[in-house]
């Protein structure tokens, strides 16, 4: 029974609602300092909404969406996008690498949360400058709960690749479009049933899209997101066109799959 | 003569904390001839519940008793072990546990000698948690506490066995991944009665660790069984088969319809978890605390349909 981890996040909750009753211990101003030394990062509050759970259900199924108002970002063309998870043991949960003239920068996907922690996207604009959005989330052991509803499944189907388009979705039309990979994006901290070790860490490194040969997201990962990564995105196809994902993961396996987006009617 | 009373308060004081550290004998209900059932609580596990949260029994033939399910924790086991020499000096030849949950094998400990049985995947799925488990289990009952808690099963049913505890054949079957990966039933053929560990939910929320599909269809297997009753995991001791189903079929079904309509019209996890199975609330205890994991487990697993 999920007994027991219950009581556990009841437990964990009660200390850490005490813990920052007194203060929060913030990571963040060392972390910033360290991935982006020296630089300004501005308030990005005016066109970035990003959501999560207030208090997720699954520690390690958290989702994440970063939303930006396009209306309200003239002049600010998105470059790269940063996930951090401030109190993960890998804090930087992913990087999002945007070519010119991507219409709609956001992003959903789901990560894990170690402990009661501030989410930081920090989203680069082409011009240099940087900026910041915040959300913060009551979970706890995300990066050590264990993996695999079933193992025989799992190893069945690695490297699977879905990609979920609108039936709607038509030429010079931006649609939202989902990702999903099937991977146990092992942490290195989740425990190895027969040799009693840790599983070491075999998780998803880089995903590159292309649409028509031409880039669309290029996705760096780390173990902070999910088991079975999940990435949506927008797309705006200028015409039908081969969509082409691969992905690779830190153990060097390489997957690929291609499809016709939009499809052919 | 107050001396005396001091006297007589200060040996009942000093007999009841003596008693105090030996286990009390769990109660138990003969739910059909030689067929014990403990009621587990619809808790989460605390010290006053001894972690005692699952239906766990035993079942008595003419040479053998075999445990189903051992407890929350090793204090539970050894009260059900009391439990069971209250009524009968056979030895605990088998423990049976029914998958891997903490609820269900944390008695193991208690019953040094017996064979522990279990699903081929279960030494697997326990060892994979063990940490998590320790670690869960020594916040609820101390640091250290889950020292040598975790005994794992040697004895491995891949598809189905029999074992005889004298005039009596229990009926073993593992299941294709359902509940968890690890799911067992065992069928007394004596009194025809069912044991279908977690397999069964009644009154506690039902919590998919498996495969929402996957459960279904064990549903549907479970279906052709005959019994005269079952002991599910969760709920009375005993219930009347196979209507003891039904509830947790019409919820299963419910979270599949309605996850399976939101993929369609392209939501996410998080509109998922916020807005289905609500309708099932008040018919579940502990609702609030599973359903909505419930529905990120069968969301992940049906978005790849």
């Amino acid at each position: 029974m999920l007994a027991f981890i219950r009581t556990v996040f009841a437990a964990v909750a009660l200390v850490l609602i005490g813990a920052s009753a007194q203060a929060y211990d913030d990571p963040w101003p060392d972390l910033q300092e360290a991935l982006f030394p020296g630089k300004t990062l501005a308030s990005g509050d005016a066109f970035i909404r990003i959501t999560a759970p207030e208090r997720a259900y699954d520690a390690a199924v958290v989702p994440l969406a970063i939303d930006f108002d396009l209306a309200k970002m003239q002049g600010i063309a998105v470059k790269t996008m940063t996930l951090v998870i401030d109190k993960n043991p890998a804090p930087v949960a992913a990087v999002f690498h945007y070519p010119d003239g991507t219409a709609n920068p956001s992003i959903g996907t789901r990560v894990r949360v170690n402990e009661y922690t501030n989410i930081h996207a920090v989203v680069e604009a082409a011009d240099g400058r940087l900026f910041l959005a915040t959300v913060f989330v009551k979970a706890a052991g995300g990066c050590s709960a264990p993996a695999n509803k079933s193992v025989a499944d799992a190893q069945e189907h690695l490297g699977d690749l879905k990609l979920k388009v609108p039936k709607e979705a038509s030429a010079d039309q931006p649609s939202k479009i989902e990702l999903l990979i099937r991977h146990p994006n092992f942490t290195g901290m989740q425990m190895d049933q027969v040799t009693r070790n840790y599983v070491p860490a075999d998780f998803i490194q880089t995903v590159n899209i292309t649409h028509d040969g031409k880039p669309v997201l290029s996705i760096e990962g780390n173990i902070s997101l999910s088991e079975n990564p999940a990435f949506d995105f927008w797309l705006k196809p200028k015409s039908q066109g081969v969509l082409r994902v691969n992905a690779e993961d830190s153990n060097g396996r390489k997957f690929e799959r291609v499809w016709m987006v939009p499809a052919a009617s | 003569m107050r001396c005396l009373a001091v006297l007589v308060i200060l040996l009942t004081f000093l007999t009841a904390r003596a008693r105090a550290d030996e286990p009390a004998s769990l109660p138990v209900k003969e739910i059909a001839p030689g067929v014990y059932v403990h009621h587990g609580v619809h808790e989460e596990a605390t010290v006053a519940n001894e972690g005692g949260i699952a239906n766990i029994g035993f079942v008595i033939g003419d040479a053998a008793v075999a445990v189903i399910d051992s407890g929350g924790s090793p204090m539970e086991g050894r009260a059900l072990l009391k439990a069971i020499r209250q009524v009968t000096a056979l030895p605990v030849r088998y423990v049976i546990n029914t998958h891997f949950h903490p609820d269900h094998v944390m008695g193991n400990a208690a019953f040094a000698g017996a064979e522990i049985i279990g699903h081929k995947n279960l030494p697997m799925g326990l060892l994979a948690r063990r940490a998590t488990y320790v670690a869960n289990y020594e916040v609820v009952f101390g640091t250290g506490s889950a020292k040598d808690a975790i005994v794992v099963p040697t004895h491995l049913v891949a598809d189905r066995e029999s074992i005889d505890l004298g005039h009596r054949v229990l009926e073993i079957r593992a299941f294709p991944t359902a509940h968890t990966d690890s799911d067992l039933i065992v069928i007394d053929q004596s009194s025809k009665t069912l044991f279908a560990g977690d397999l069964v939910f009644l009154e506690r929320t039902p919590a998919i660790d498996g495969s929402i599909l996957g459960w279904l269809k064990a549903i549907a297997q479970l279906r052709q069984i005959p019994a005269d009753r079952v002991v599910p995991g969760h709920g009375p001791v005993t219930a009347p088969w196979p209507a003891a189903l039904d509830p947790e079929q019409a919820y299963f079904e419910l979270l599949l319809r309605d996850i399976r309509k939101l993929l369609a019209d392209g939501g996410s996890l998080q509109q998922a978890t916020d807005t289905i199975g609500l309708a099932a609330r008040g018919h579940w205890r502990l609702f609030d605390s599973y359903n909505a994991r419930n529905v990120t487990a069968a969301y992940t697993e049906l978005e790849w349909e």
